[in-house]
């Protein structure tokens, strides 16, 4: 990260978690304005996680998490596909027009404004002609594409991207790939988390490699090095069940 | 021909006040029933709904307890009893290692016990059968009241939710990214619950309270896809159910409150067999389109 980038979000001495275990441990740092930053690390190193306290979904057991130059309201945030229940009946139409919340609140009508940005985050996707059809029938990939036409519709300054691409097929990564792109030349801020390196290197300027705690930040290139990979892994090993009381002080 | 269908259908509802009574306490209970049933069937709380039926019965007992069959004791009580499990067993499975399922299943059995004990430490078994299983030819002015107050004010309650209790049904992370409106309108949803299986205790007693809102909504899930005409369907079932189980109760002899729920149930069963989605007529005569 060059020093005059301007900070969209940071972090300082940040330990978030569950049930008072941290699941990340004394983070500090932060990410760029108007960069795509990837987040890496092993299963269990707490990705998810920071992006949940980011997302305002956890609140920090520790430390902070400051917003610069947006509001928690700017953030739009990408989960895994685990928790959607699929079998509600919900039109693929209804259920990206969710992404209006924050325009329209739990009364506001559905406008032809409205009704065309839908439309337009549906092409962009590559679903027109899916509008009436129940979400409980579209496969994984074109569920993954509907939960970025909502992205879309949700016009975010931040964009939260938790492994998007995870059981996506080639074509559509690559569409989706293209979406990322276009959000990052549109300035927007966009932090994803990514086991694929390759596409890591392609889509990300800076990295963040975690294992609970910082293990690399930086350019994607330098921090992806098998030493870091390495140590971030033994990290994840050695970690105690049955840890005592953090004593660390503050930074 | 006329003269037959008019003594089977109309006669007994016009010749009778506690019929015509009936059949409005039912319908009411029918309409207001259906878009609870259908949330609770989607957001697969059945059983939960099943349970917090069982629940409200020894509030309503020590209602009785207190002041005899008396509309609003019982009401009263029956409300303090139901809310205090809906939000007992949320706090149980939130605060311990058991699910809400069975912090739920724990409620109610202690709920059914506690309350046919205090009914019978005081009462007849006449009144004990009205607790266990309504009195739908007998509606007063108060009840018949209470069920249009309740049935009013769960027509409004949906209409504020609405949007996001699906919300919240569908992509509940999702919701609480962009507002905070999940535990509010999970709470609001519940006291609806409460609210209508109070109202249906009245007249069909809390063991069958709960089969206006699940076997409607269940029938309307085999024949519709949509959210709202799923509504609306439930709705429509179960008045059907409501006016064609008061007419079998009057020539039959049967008793009104199991024979409402019986032709619910006659209505699930022929949905389930002939329904768009059914077994029968959805599987075999409904082939699949090209590829």
């Amino acid at each position: 990260m060059d020093m005059q980038d301007p900070i969209a979000i940071e972090f300082a001495d940040l330990t978030l978690g569950y049930d008072r275990h941290p699941a990340v441990h004394h983070l500090t740092g932060g990410f760029a304005r108007g960069v795509t930053t990837v987040v890496l690390g092993p299963n269990g190193a707490g990705k998810s996680t920071l992006l949940k306290g980011i997302g305002g979904l956890l609140a920090p057991l520790g430390g902070r998490i400051r917003l610069h130059g947006f509001a928690a309201r700017d953030i739009a945030h990408l989960p895994q596909l685990a928790e959607i229940d699929r079998s509600f009946p919900i039109s693929i139409f209804d259920f990206v027009a969710l992404g209006l919340w924050r325009r329209i609140g739990a009364f506001g009508g559905i406008g032809n404004e409205e009704r065309r940005k839908v439309g337009a985050a549906l092409a962009a996707v590559g679903l027109e002609g899916f509008e009436r059809r129940a979400i409980g029938t579209l496969s994984g990939g074109q569920m993954q594409r509907a939960m970025f036409a909502r992205l879309v519709v949700q016009d975010a300054t931040v964009i939260l991207l938790d492994e998007p691409f995870n059981a996506v097929d080639r074509r559509t990564t690559e569409d989706l790939i293209d979406l990322v792109r276009r959000w990052h030349a549109e300035g927007r801020t966009v932090v994803m988390v990514l086991h694929d390196h390759d596409i890591a290197l392609r889509l990300a300027r800076d990295a963040l490699l975690i294992a609970r705690e910082k293990v690399g930040f930086g350019p994607v290139g330098e921090v992806i090095a098998e030493e870091n990979l390495a140590r971030a892994r033994r990290m994840i090993e050695s970690f105690d069940d049955h840890a005592h009381i953090c004593h660390r002080p503050a930074a | 021909m006329v003269d037959l269908l008019h003594a089977a259908l109309i006669q007994p509802f016009a010749e009778f006040e506690f019929m015509r009574r009936a059949l409005v306490g039912a319908v009411a209970l029918a309409i207001a029933a259906a878009p609870v049933g259908v949330f609770l069937m989607l957001r697969r709380m059945s059983l939960t709904g099943d349970a917090m039926s069982h629940a409200i019965l020894p509030g309503a007992a020590i209602g009785y307890l207190a002041a005899g069959l008396s509309l609003p004791a019982m009401t009263i009580g029956g409300l303090v009893a139901g809310i205090a499990v809906a939000v007992g067993a949320g706090a149980v499975a939130r605060a311990s290692v058991l699910g809400e399922d069975v912090a739920l299943a724990a409620f109610y059995l202690v709920s059914l016990a506690l309350g046919v004990t205090i009914v019978s430490m005081k009462g007849s078994n006449v009144d004990l059968l009205h607790v266990l299983f309504g009195t739908v030819l007998a509606l007063d002015d108060q009840a018949l009241f209470l069920i249009a107050g309740i049935a009013t004010a769960t027509l409004f309650g949906f209409a504020v939710i609405f949007r996001p209790l699906v919300a919240e049904s569908v992509d509940p992370v999702f919701l609480a990214s962009v507002a905070r409106a999940g535990a509010p309108v999970h709470l609001v949803f519940m006291g609806l619950v409460v609210m209508n299986l109070v109202g249906a205790f009245h007249a069909l007693g809390t063991l069958m309270a709960v089969g206006l809102m699940m076997l409607p909504a269940a029938s309307a899930r085999l024949w519709v896809d949509d959210l709202s005409a799923m509504i609306g369907v439930a709705a429509g079932g179960g008045a059907l159910a409501a006016i064609v189980g008061l007419l079998a109760s009057y020539h039959f002899g049967l008793p009104a409150g199991p024979a409402i729920i019986l032709t619910a149930g006659l209505v699930y069963v022929l949905s389930l067999a002939f329904g768009r989605r059914g077994l029968l007529v959805g599987r075999l005569m409904r082939p699949h389109l090209e590829a």
